[in-house]
């Protein structure tokens, strides 16, 4: 790369002034004249059949305009929910799913009616008036039980409640690992059930114009492209003839990259009204229905040494799917092909099973299946730590890929790009003390206090993705990233990218990437992304901590295009041979003769004059794709420290330390940022978040903010970060990922500590999320 | 629906006069008794940079000041703001200048999606008119009121911090938030 | 979401209040702070009728000592309690039980009167007013605290009646509340008051029944010289606390011990 002077520099962010003013533009701040609002009848109960609707109040109700039920989309709306095969590719059952059910529901929170109105409150008044008939039917909760022969069924008439079951590895991959084994460690570990609870609830708004059959979609997404591909598909209508524009998103988390019922539902609804509709999401609807994260448990076996050398692991997956398919609900089956974290391992074994429940489907939440592997691995390392009396960092020391094995491939074939692992994790147990901790913790031991280290040593797989491993995965579209940059007369610059911030802050980062190549100043160079009518043909959205790691890749491509064609463009105008000229500091010059220049905007006027060189167009402008040759790998260790209360059980972290490896940073402020987040909502699962339903019911209980745990700033502790940098050589900026790095290491870390400080007491593992009444019940010896 | 009850629903939904000092202006409008102050705000004034994060009074993205005390306005209608005088996230930057909490969160990073911020900025906009120089603890005890999602609260922390530091320095700006208990 | 629609009148007096409430009929509600109700109505969880507004009210907005009593009015807001240099100096722990409600925002806009009203097991003040034996004003008659709260959510209240204010005898000795709960601002899983007035002890538990529970088997161990640890054992005598999704039964009657042994102990000023 050029000289840099902004790229590795904490900028502010150039998106905030509009954000601390309260002049954003979320996706209820918009409105179109005319609109009519939609309050959505949902059902009530986890599973039923519906006998009879009646709509007769409500369509007399003030205001109302229409009621829908689902007989009035069957023209609308066509094809099911789209289920990628991700890590998954043949699935025993994917249930239809059309947006609005008509005869079964299967969890609480689906749609059964709409009604339209003219006001937000007549809406909801309207809905209040449709009575439903109901034939409850037994619900589906329970893992284990729904595996069994002859119990109910999440769908009436489904063969089994079994969605995939995919052995990667059979148990014969480690059964050598297992002979040799000195010691055996075998543990059932559980993933509490997650709500995303983005900050802003989902919202849409949609107005079909019927005389020009266009229609635009506003509406708070991660991945507006894809929206566009499945709505126009469902609706019947070509993409060209959608728009979708996601505005400020106020926070995703995974939460908003899928397609929902109500993304057909309000443009059909638009469509069959003749006028704007506009829904958002309720706080309740939002925990009720946004596809929640995790809810899974593994059953894991670690085969090692005495000297603690890690031999093989066995993992079985049991994954929740809920009532239908997610789109990317599979994707969380990488949790086994990451089981092995940063250590060596002779064999590796494992089955994921995707399991149906009458719950709301999961999906990717932030980390989605790493957060996961992060977890059992971490868990268990310390588990086989624990029975050889080993201390959790010479375990790992003793395991770690080390750096002269990178690039690794690693047991299910996947090639990880670089690492130091035992360099961060030297710096982490610097920063944290590590030594005087434990000193620490044997006095408090001796008063009776429970003082607990936990060690995660992190690495996850990142930046989605290469070509030949999407594509197949997705169903055909490979995520890769596009770019457009275009260059005015004037020299100003815009650069348009396929991937949507919510939240980290791209519109700083990749102007900081442009202005740098270019060497033009920050100020000229403008960002803009979450519009489909905008910039290249497709867009690929943001999840998988990929913006940067391929989107920031592809608009430093559609930039060096751009230089090139300037270069060419300059050495006509300088009168030399192109490959003399040179571009520095945004000025093309004949090597040698700094004096023979011409400014970047000297030449960007130039390209739309008429002294062009033969055969070249006017213009100055550039598209470019990135096809990652592979994903990439971030890493680092975490520590926490955490007191638990011997008399009540609660749980309090004292300190935390974190050390990442993201490669090149390009603005240091929001990588913090970014982990900063991440550790949050990880100690969120780790002691306070959990979706809780009714087992027997399957109704919802944790429906409010009140119940739904999200932390804060009282209980989140202060963090120590520090950063080493092991460049990705997978791409020509060195980056990898880090917008999910925080949550995939924390979790782990957290009960380590717990498990760490309870260990005294015989207690070896501790399922989360790890609640004062839990960990009381533990102590005093009967389990909960 | 039966006569009687079209008509308790007339009733119901029969406007009330409210009048507010909204950011120095006065406004007057007939709401129904059902609107909340936040719709009211961000529906009829068009002042959206107050969110709307929960429907149980949790998350506090639509903290506002409402005679100089942080409220929040998810939680109260319209009718109530009759007579008072409130202050929105739009009434914090004066002249092109941004408030000192506003330019601290955008120093320190204070915010991500940016969502939860408008109602984080008004409540520490109370806390550090109750308590100019707080500590770490008073100041996450002070903005347990709001909830974030993105960023585990450091940066938020600092920025309060940082922006106690600047007020405690530079000259009283003119502000209307309550000083003292009550 | 938008509350179902409802009547709505200002109350310029107790009397035109209460006037109100009876010609509106049982389904009206009398809106003072609001923090209870409207996300109860925002989840058309309730649905009145109509609301009477009492915020208009001021002189139920009081805070005045009368001899060995303190007068809190039903309208005075949290966070007036919390700061009132009388309450510090004549009942602290009412002030610091004010300052441990829900966070700044509810505070400025939550009331006595409402929590009173309200009778939400997780309320905190009406452990303090049964346990100090004070006195419920209405504008119909004094209702003492043992007689006030009835069951979950609900009083000995008229639907005509009207909270005016709360008499809370004076009591400046060792005092503590400690409110056990996950997150800051939630309300408590388990709270614990512990006063010293009158040579001996007065305990006082929220949340584990429906009403609050004065602890009346600690406050007789004490006063016969138990030592805290001890007392605080009898905490969960005759307790049968529902159990819900932060707390089982038992582990409420734990806490119940132990939180009652810390608050003895914190009054006295011991770890």
């Amino acid at each position: 790369m050029a000289v840099s002077q902004l790229v590795g520099a904490k900028i502010h962010r150039r998106e905030d002034p509009r954000l601390i003013t309260g002049h954003g533009h979320y996706i209820d701040d918009f409105t179109r004249q005319g609109a009519a609002y939609v309050a959505f009848v949902r059902s009530p109960h986890a599973h039923a059949r519906i006998k009879s609707i009646d709509i007769t109040d409500a369509s007399k109700a003030p205001g109302v305009a229409g009621v829908y039920t689902a007989r009035d989309f069957k023209g609308q709306l066509a094809g099911t929910h789209p289920a990628a095969p991700a890590f998954v590719a043949e699935k025993k059952y994917i249930p239809e799913r059309f947006p609005i059910a008509e005869k079964e529901v299967c969890y609480q929170g689906e749609i059964v009616a709409a009604v339209l109105a003219d006001t937000k409150g007549q809406a909801a008044d309207g809905a209040n008036l449709i009575q439903v008939d109901y034939e409850e039917l037994p619900a589906v909760m329970d893992l284990e039980k729904a595996l069994k022969d002859g119990g109910p069924k999440v769908h009436d008439g489904a063969a089994d409640n079994v969605s995939w079951d995919l052995t990667f590895t059979g148990p014969d991959v480690t059964d050598a690992a297992f002979k040799e084994a000195d010691v055996v460690v075998k543990q059932r570990i559980l993933q509490n059930r997650l709500a995303p609870v983005p900050m802003e609830p989902r919202g849409v708004l949609a107005e079909y114009e019927t005389y020009d059959k266009k229609l635009t979609i506003w509406m708070s997404s991660q991945s507006p492209h894809f929206i566009r591909l499945f709505v126009s598909g469902a609706m019947g209508l070509k993409e060209s003839q959608v728009r979708v524009i996601s505005p400020d998103v106020g926070g995703g988390f995974g939460s908003k990259i899928s397609p929902y019922p109500e993304d057909y539902l309000v443009p059909a609804l638009s469509r069959l009204a003749e006028r704007p509709v506009k829904w958002i999401e309720t706080r309740t609807e939002s925990i009720q229905n946004a596809t929640h994260g995790r809810g899974q448990y593994y059953d894991v076996e670690v085969a090692a040494k005495t000297d603690g050398t890690l031999l093989g692991l066995r993992v079985t997956q049991f994954l929740d799917v809920g009532a239908y398919c997610g789109t990317f609900s599979a994707f969380q089956a990488c949790a086994c092909l990451m089981a092995g974290g940063a250590y060596k391992w002779k064999g590796i074994s494992a089955r994921t099973i995707g399991i149906l429940t009458n719950r709301v489907p999961t999906d990717p939440y932030r980390g989605a299946g790493r957060p996961e592997a992060t977890h059992l691995v971490e868990r268990m390392v310390d588990l086989v730590a624990g029975e050889l009396k080993m201390d959790p960092v010479e375990i790992r020391r003793k395991n770690f890929i080390q750096p002269q094995d990178f690039p690794f491939t690693q047991n299910f074939g996947l090639v990880v790009d670089s690492g130091d692992y035992e360099k961060a994790l030297d710096v982490a147990v610097k920063l944290a003390g590590y030594d005087d901790l434990r000193k620490k913790q044997a006095d408090l031991r001796k008063q009776g206090k429970y003082l607990g280290i936990g060690l995660s040593t992190w690495i996850e797989l990142c930046g989605f993705g290469p070509s030949a491993a999407t594509a197949p995965a997705t169903g055909g579209i490979a995520l890769v990233e596009s770019a457009q940059v275009r260059v005015t007369p004037t020299g100003s610059v815009i650069v348009y990218t396929g991937t949507h911030s919510h939240g980290q802050g791209h519109e700083t980062t990749f102007s900081q990437l442009a202005a740098d190549q270019l060497g033009v100043p920050y100020e000229s160079i403008e960002l803009r992304h979450g519009d489909t009518s905008e910039g290249t043909a497709f867009g690929y959205g943001t999840y998988g901590s990929r913006s940067l790691a391929v989107g920031g890749v592809a608009i430093s491509k559609a930039v060096g295009k751009v230089i090139d064609k300037g270069k060419k463009l300059a050495a006509h105008m300088l009168e030399a041979a192109e490959e003399d000229v040179v571009y520095e500091h945004g000025s093309f010059h004949v090597k040698g003769s700094p004096d023979k220049a011409k400014a970047f905007g000297e030449v960007a006027f130039a390209s739309y004059g008429m002294s062009l060189p033969e055969g070249m167009e006017q213009g100055l402008e550039a598209v470019a794709y990135f096809d990652p040759p592979n994903l990439v790998w971030p890493f680092g260790t975490h520590i926490a420290v955490v007191e638990v209360d011997a008399e009540t059980g609660s749980a309090k972290l004292e300190k935390y330390i974190a050390v990442d490896d993201c490669g090149n940073i390009i603005n240091p402020m929001i990588v913090d940022g970014q982990i900063h987040g991440g550790i949050a909502q990880a100690i969120g699962q780790a002691l306070y978040e959990e979706v809780v339903y009714d087992e027997d019911t399957g109704q919802l209980k944790t429906g409010t903010m009140i119940d739904y745990m999200v932390p804060s700033a009282g209980e989140i502790p202060p963090m120590s970060l520090d950063h080493t940098v092991t460049p990705s050589p997978t791409n020509d900026l060195g980056v990898k990922g880090i917008g999910e790095a925080g949550t995939i290491a924390a979790s782990a870390a957290v009960i380590n500590a717990i498990c760490d400080a309870l260990s005294p007491l015989g207690i070896k593992h501790v399922d989360m999320p790890a609640t004062p009444d839990r960990l009381w019940h533990m102590m005093k010896g009967t389990s909960k | 629906m039966a006569p009687a009850e079209r008509r308790l629903e007339g009733i119901r939904s029969m406007k009330h006069k409210v009048a507010t000092t909204v950011n120095g202006r006065r406004h007057e409008h007939e709401v129904e008794p059902r609107l909340l102050l936040v719709h009211h705000l961000r529906d009829n004034l068009g002042l959206t940079g107050t969110h709307i994060g929960c429907d149980t009074s949790q998350c506090g993205a639509c903290t506002i000041l409402v005679d100089g005390k942080a409220v929040k306005s998810c939680t109260m209608f319209a009718v109530q703001a009759e007579g008072k005088s409130l202050t929105t996230i739009e009434g914090m930057a004066k002249d092109g200048e941004l408030h000192p909490i506003q330019q601290a969160f955008w120093d320190e990073h204070g915010l991500q999606c940016g969502y939860c911020t408008p109602g984080f900025i008004m409540a520490a906009a109370y806390l550090l008119a109750q308590n100019p120089n707080p500590t770490e603890d008073e100041i996450r005890k002070g903005l347990e009121g709001n909830l974030c999602r993105c960023t585990g609260y450091v940066n938020i922390v600092k920025a309060v911090q940082t922006a106690a530091k600047t007020m405690s320095t530079a000259p009283a700006r003119k502000t209307t938030v309550a000083a003292g208990g009550n | 979401m938008i509350p179902a629609a409802f009547e709505y009148a200002r109350a310029s007096s107790v009397e035109e209040a209460s006037n109100l409430l009876s010609k509106f009929g049982e389904d009206a509600k009398v809106l003072a702070g609001g923090h209870s109700l409207i996300p109860l109505m925002r989840l058309r969880l309730a649905q009145p009728s109509a609301l009477v507004d009492i915020n208009g009210l001021k002189d139920l907005d009081h805070i005045k000592e009368d001899g060995r009593k303190l007068r809190v009015g039903a309208l005075t807001r949290h966070v007036t309690i919390q700061n009132s240099s009388t309450v510090k100096e004549k009942l602290p722990l009412l002030a610091e039980i004010a300052g441990e409600v829900g966070d700044n925002q509810v505070r400025n806009m939550g009331t006595m009167g409402g929590v009173i009203a309200h009778a939400d097991a997780a309320g905190d003040y009406p452990t303090l007013a049964l346990m100090l034996d004070a006195d419920i004003v209405t504008n119909q008659r004094t209702i003492p605290a043992n007689e006030f709260f009835k069951d979950l959510f609900t009083t000995a209240l008229a639907p005509d009646e009207i909270v005016t204010e709360v008499v809370f005898p004076v009591a400046t000795g060792a005092h503590k509340y400690v409110k056990f709960r996950r997150r800051l601002f939630d309300w408590a899983i388990v709270g614990v008051a512990a006063q010293k007035m009158n040579g001996g002890w007065r305990i006082g538990l929220t949340n584990v029944g429906p009403t609050p529970v004065r602890a009346t088997a600690v406050e007789e161990a004490l006063h016969k010289g138990a030592q805290p640890e001890e007392a605080a054992q009898h905490a969960s005598d005759e307790l049968d606390p529902a159990g819900d999704l932060r707390a089982s039964p038992e582990y409420k009657k734990h806490l119940a011990r132990v939180l009652t042994k810390r608050a003895i102990n914190q009054a006295e000023g011991r770890q």
